[in-house]
């Protein structure tokens, strides 16, 4: 998600045999196989900060973006608690051969929270109004494939021509070039389906008066104060919501909300437990019971701009990368994390396990720093955003280039001010904290094309490395022509060669995968992974049960 | 009415008055003789003596994250050797970093902060002073700088510019002293027309010596109100904005900075905050005791 | 009297657009891009910048301050980029919050610090004095998150006495507003000391003493009418500066107050949203300081303005 702190996800690796290209329409959301469980009940779940938007083609934060999820739905979503992608308002699909053309049939008898019956028509209404430079939606770069969508944004087309109703519950998707990862695109909240009217009624307050097909719906919003969801009582999915209610209390400390928690005054900490009592909780049997611990789909690196001297030498760049202590960092979170060696986190199947990357051994570093010409050293600047604990990473990060002899001048500031750094190239390391990049889809090339293309090396980007390798990006493109079902296989073998062979030429500092933790109230229970969900960031609020 | 038959009498009492020269011997006795401003006086040069000798004193590095500072789980150490003060949140020395603290914390609470007091006061006694459109225009100002975003500067700020510690001073230079021109000027407002003043300027007192002689020394206690209790929320201050980035960045340590980066844990690890806390208060209570005591030895606010 | 008030209108006018003019070339001068935040990161250049030309921000900056002007006068505050929602509409919905933590907080200040700084004047020198002066000092120094952190561990957590924070009820207000009142209190007892001791020190006073005039009597009329003078400054302050909500306070105890909302909208560059707040926290930086000008005549009939 774009912006904000993660805190995240499930206990057990969720299953690594994903075949997302397969309609498995028999795969029902209800995996946990709590079919019988009971329904009622209401939870209260706390946020320091206010709820933006749940306008799903505007909200883009960890924190909104499964209550998002919750309230709306889309052609495709993940099986709860793991990053297995299946059909979800669709009944079912199919591809055509060449890759090009998907065809989705929806689900009968799914109704909107104002009563109206879901029609093939809303699906292309949505992704118009997403596509629409108007509505100024974050996700519009996700779906410049579909045919004709370049011509809707120009203004040169009245609708999407890729996009075709042809009957109330059969919408079919014309993409310009085989898009891999197009599936998963049509489960992000951008594509999640809205009612044209109730939006247009909302009069440009869509986002504070939403309307959707999900198992909850806004019952109450105090502004700064709390909102307040109920069942849909005509949700599609049998026995879902679990709860009656459930209500979002912002503007709560962290601290105080622990303290609420342990009173029983509420049930599910949104922002996680905070860092002063963490090992407390960890450390008491009955607390840590509360916790759920899992993986999610982040990497915290540092940048090293590529074409900055001395960083345009790769000697250097492997030299920072071989000085830095991930154990001690991540001890200074609390073990929150498992240290990085690589790009792409575990949750991945392109993550390369047998892939050693840079062992720490300052030694070593002083010795290639002295052989690039640099025997004492140099000074740089390390940009951080100035949340805890980033500003501590940040300084962890700095200790360790100064046993090597970098001597790193911190710049710890506001947000938006190291993005811009960041995307001005001005920044010479970059500490990615708070900012770093949890992927807004299972498929790695996420971790690509947005952060280490070339094509994203623009002024503004989030290319913060200024990385760009002219082979690399073909094989990268090429790669996500594999569409089809049997290149899957082969697809995800030449991702992890690529994002190998970049670390050879070590842009980045991996730093660490941070892991989802949250804690909720003996109240409520269900599966661990559906806390820490690594889609449904950071809770499936459709899968909480109140305890019996 | 009773009262302005006493402000009359009033009127008529000789200035009592002798060179300061010849009083010296006997403020400095008056001043040794008030124990509370000694002890300030002592306080003040135990906190000048720690920030200038603070590398002979530190038993520690104090920008060293040591292995040991932390529990495995990433937990600071409390008080006990060899960290007499405990650890911070990366392992480091506190008391180490609160020796050092001192420097950049007197540096800006003393200096960032008198420099307010001294805008204000000007700004103040230039309202009374001109009155008219200087007075509308300086007071209205006064306004618009109370109600401007001090946030926004920082952050704009610490994104142009280099960070640094006068760049520090001088956002809070430009954020305070708006409190203590709004004090001074309604201070002087009445003073102003009070009746002795009156009197000065009629036996042809110039107004400037007016100002010197016989409004100043009511403002002292004034003054030394905000010169004191502002070096406690300027300390902090300078924590906030060197957050945003514009002031001393990690890992110099400021005794606002450390309470800053650890104020969340305080009911689990309260030294972090104790600590540095303490100082902040020694320092400005000495700088109090001492002002106080200064003004009575020299007996400014009964000079007249 | 009204000629005056007509003026102190007029210039609160020249205020305004001081403040707004001000805070739009700082916002301006930012470097952060609020398309650019909007965009996130999967957004292409050309994405960026259709959102630029639709928030306008590709206008030149005294077009774009100019139609906030005119739009400001005709009611309208714009819409928040983050929130897609009217500015008026959330300003309104933490406009109560605001003010009522204002006024107690305020309440709270002078409840706590005028009685003490009268005490420590009338018993100046004494241990009385000493104490009530080193815990104006404690209160100034302590830092507010952990005042408020620890006054809701032992007052509501441990002796479930208030609420763990929250808005609603009078009860959730008490907490939050001492708080405030303890540093600001801190002020005020130093304030009304130090102006008390002046006034006590002057001739009048002392011969007011020497005929025999009761002292309670001193004190209660005069000496404290003039001595307040100061404190009814950094009341007026006060109001314009709280209205302008407190942050941390808000944060501690979740009060849903107007600095909360500018904060955020501050990390996102959301400027109608940061205007909308910096215009609101003008109109009471004036209104307070009026007031107080219009106060310390009352107080003291000696100054009148012309």
């Amino acid at each position: 998600m774009g912006r904000g702190r993660i805190d995240p996800t499930g206990e057990q690796a969720p299953s690594r045999r994903r075949k997302p290209w397969l309609a498995l329409a028999a795969a029902s959301v209800l995996a946990f196989g709590t079919a019988m469980a009971q329904q009622g009940g209401s939870a209260i779940v706390t946020f320091q900060d206010d709820v933006s938007t749940l306008d799903p083609a505007i909200g883009y934060d960890w924190q909104n973006w499964s209550i998002i999820k919750s309230l709306f739905d889309g052609l495709m979503d993940y099986v709860p608690g793991t990053t297995e992608l299946v059909p979800h308002l669709a009944e079912s699909y199919t591809v055509s051969d060449d890759g090009l053309t998907y065809t989705f049939v929806l689900r009968d008898g799914v109704k909107f929270h104002n009563g109206r019956a879901l029609v093939a028509g809303d699906v292309k209404y949505t992704l118009e109004r997403t596509l629409d430079p108007a509505t100024q939606s974050p996700g519009q770069g996700f779906y410049l494939t579909i045919a004709g969508a370049q011509e809707f944004i120009d203004g040169a087309a009245s609708e999407v021509s890729g996009i075709v109703v042809v009957d109330d519950r059969t919408v079919q998707f014309t993409t310009t070039e085989p898009d891999a990862a197009f599936l998963h695109k049509l489960g992000l909240n951008f594509a999640h389906v809205v009612p044209q009217e109730a939006v247009e009624a909302a009069a440009g307050d869509f986002g504070h008066q939403p309307v959707g097909t999900g198992g909850f719906k806004l019952k109450e919003w105090v502004l700064g104060q709390r909102i307040v969801l109920e069942r849909n009582p005509d949700y599609f999915e049998a026995g879902l919501p679990y709860l009656d209610e459930l209500t979002f209390q912002v503007g709560v400390d962290p601290n105080v909300a622990f303290l609420r928690l342990q009173r029983g005054e509420v049930d599910i900490l949104g922002d996680g437990i905070p860092g002063a009592r963490y090992t407390e909780v960890m450390a008491d049997p009955t607390w840590s019971k509360q916790v759920s611990l899992g993986e999610q789909m982040q990497t915290g690196y540092v940048t090293i701009n590529v074409e900055m001297e001395p960083f345009t030498d790769v000697r250097v760049r492997r030299a920072l990368n071989m000085a830095v202590n991930k154990d001690r960092i991540v001890r200074i979170i609390n073990n929150r994390a498992v240290p990085a060696v690589q790009i792409l986190p575990p949750l991945f199947e392109s993550h390369d396990t047998s892939y050693a990357g840079y062992p720490y051994d300052p030694a070593a570093a002083k010795a290639l720093l002295a052989e690039a010409g640099y025997p004492n050293g140099f000074d740089t600047v390390l940009y951080a955003y100035n949340v805890a604990p980033n500003d501590r990473i940040a300084q962890a990060i700095q200790a360790d280039l100064a046993e090597i002899g970098v001597r790193a001048e911190l710049r710890t500031q506001a947000q938006s001010t190291v993005i811009e750094a960041g995307g001005a190239g001005e920044a010479p390391l970059l500490w990615s904290g708070g900012m770093a990049w949890i992927a807004d889809y299972p498929d790695p090339n996420n971790f690509y094309w947005p952060i280490l293309a070339c094509a994203s090396n623009i002024p503004g980007g989030w290319n913060w490395a200024r990385y760009c390798d002219e082979s690399i990006e073909a094989r990268a493109a090429h790669a996500d022509t594999l569409a089809r079902a049997d290149q899957q296989a082969e697809r995800v073998d030449e991702w992890r060669q690529i994002f190998v062979d970049i670390m050879g030429d070590a842009p980045w500092i991996p730093i660490f995968h941070e892991l989802q933790v949250s804690m909720h109230s003996t109240n409520v229970t269900g599966p661990d992974a559906i806390f820490v969900d690594p889609m449904h960031i950071p809770v499936h609020y459709e899968m909480v049960r109140r305890a019996q | 009415m009773a009262w302005e038959t006493l402000i009359d009498r009033s009127q008529g009492a000789p200035p009592t008055r002798s060179t300061p020269a010849r009083q010296l011997p006997k403020r400095l006795k008056r001043f040794l003789a008030d124990r509370a401003a000694v002890v300030g006086l002592c306080g003040v040069l135990v906190v000048l003596a720690v920030s200038i000798f603070a590398p002979l004193l530190v038993p520690h590095d104090p920008a060293k994250q040591y292995f040991d500072g932390l529990t495995l789980e990433g937990f600071p150490l409390p008080p006990a050797a060899p960290y007499w003060f405990g650890t911070d949140l990366l392992g480091r020395d506190l008391l180490s970093r609160v020796i050092y603290g001192a420097r950049i914390s007197l540096l800006v609470g003393v200096v960032a902060n008198g420099a307010a007091v001294l805008i204000g006061l000007l700004v103040g006694l230039a309202a009374d002073y001109f009155r008219g459109w200087v007075e509308t225009v300086l007071m209205r100002l006064t306004d618009v700088m109370t109600a401007f975003p001090a946030l926004i500067l920082a952050i704009a700020l610490a994104a142009i510019l280099r960070p640094s510690l006068w760049i520090v001073a001088l956002v809070i230079a430009l954020v305070n002293w708006v409190w203590i021109a709004r004090a001074i000027y309604a201070q002087v407002l009445s003073l102003g027309r009070r009746e002795f003043v009156e009197a000065a300027g009629a036996l042809g007192v110039g107004t400037l010596r007016t100002l010197a002689r016989h409004i100043l020394p009511h403002l002292v206690s004034t003054l030394l109100v905000f010169g004191t209790l502002g070096i406690s929320t300027t300390v902090l201050l300078e924590a906030s904005l060197s957050f945003l980035g514009v002031g001393v960045q990690p890992p110099t340590p400021s005794w606002g900075g450390i309470i800053n980066e650890s104020q969340s844990y305080f009911l689990n690890a309260p030294w972090l905050v104790i600590f540095p806390g303490a100082a902040i208060l020694l320092t400005s209570l000495s700088f109090n005791l001492l002002g106080e005591g200064l003004r009575d030895a020299l007996d400014l606010s009964e000079r007249r | 009297m009204i000629g005056y008030l007509g003026q102190r209108l007029l210039q609160a006018v020249g205020v305004m657009i001081g403040v707004t003019i001000v805070t739009f070339l700082l916002v301006f001068l930012l470097p952060a891009d609020p398309a650019r935040m909007i965009a996130g990161r999967s957004a292409t250049a050309a994405t960026v910048a259709s959102i630029r030309s639709e928030l306008g921000l590709d206008r030149p900056l005294p077009v774009q301050y100019f139609s906030y002007l005119k739009n400001l006068v005709q009611g309208d505050m714009g819409r928040s980029y983050a929130q897609k929602a009217d500015v008026a509409r959330l300003i309104k919905s933490r406009f109560l919050p605001t003010l009522q933590l204002a006024m107690a907080g305020i309440l709270f200040e002078l409840l706590i610090g005028l009685p003490t700084g009268i005490l420590a004047a009338l018993r100046r020198g004494t241990r009385i004095d000493q104490a009530v002066m080193t815990l104006a000092f404690v209160g100034v120094s302590a830092p507010q998150f952990v005042v408020g952190l620890l006054l809701i561990y032992f007052l509501a957590y441990l002796l479930p006495v208030f609420p763990l924070g929250g808005y609603g009820t009078p009860l959730h207000l008490v907490l939050p507003a001492v708080t405030v009142g303890l540093a600001g209190g801190g002020w005020y007892a130093r304030v009304t000391r130090s102006a008390m001791i002046d006034v006590l020190r002057q001739d009048y006073v002392r011969t007011a003493r020497a005929k025999g005039v009761l002292p309670r009597r001193v004190v209660a009329k005069h000496v404290l009418k003039n001595a307040v003078l100061p404190v009814v400054a950094l009341v007026g302050l006060d109001i314009g500066v709280f209205m302008g909500g407190i942050v941390i306070v808000e944060s501690v105890f979740g009060w849903p107050g107007i600095g909360q909302m500018i904060w955020q909208a501050i990390q996102l560059v959301d400027i109608p949203v940061i205007m909308g707040g910096v215009i609101v926290t003008a109109l009471f930086v004036v209104v307070g300081n009026l007031l107080a000008d219009l106060v310390y005549p009352v107080l003291d009939p000696r100054i009148r303005y012309s």
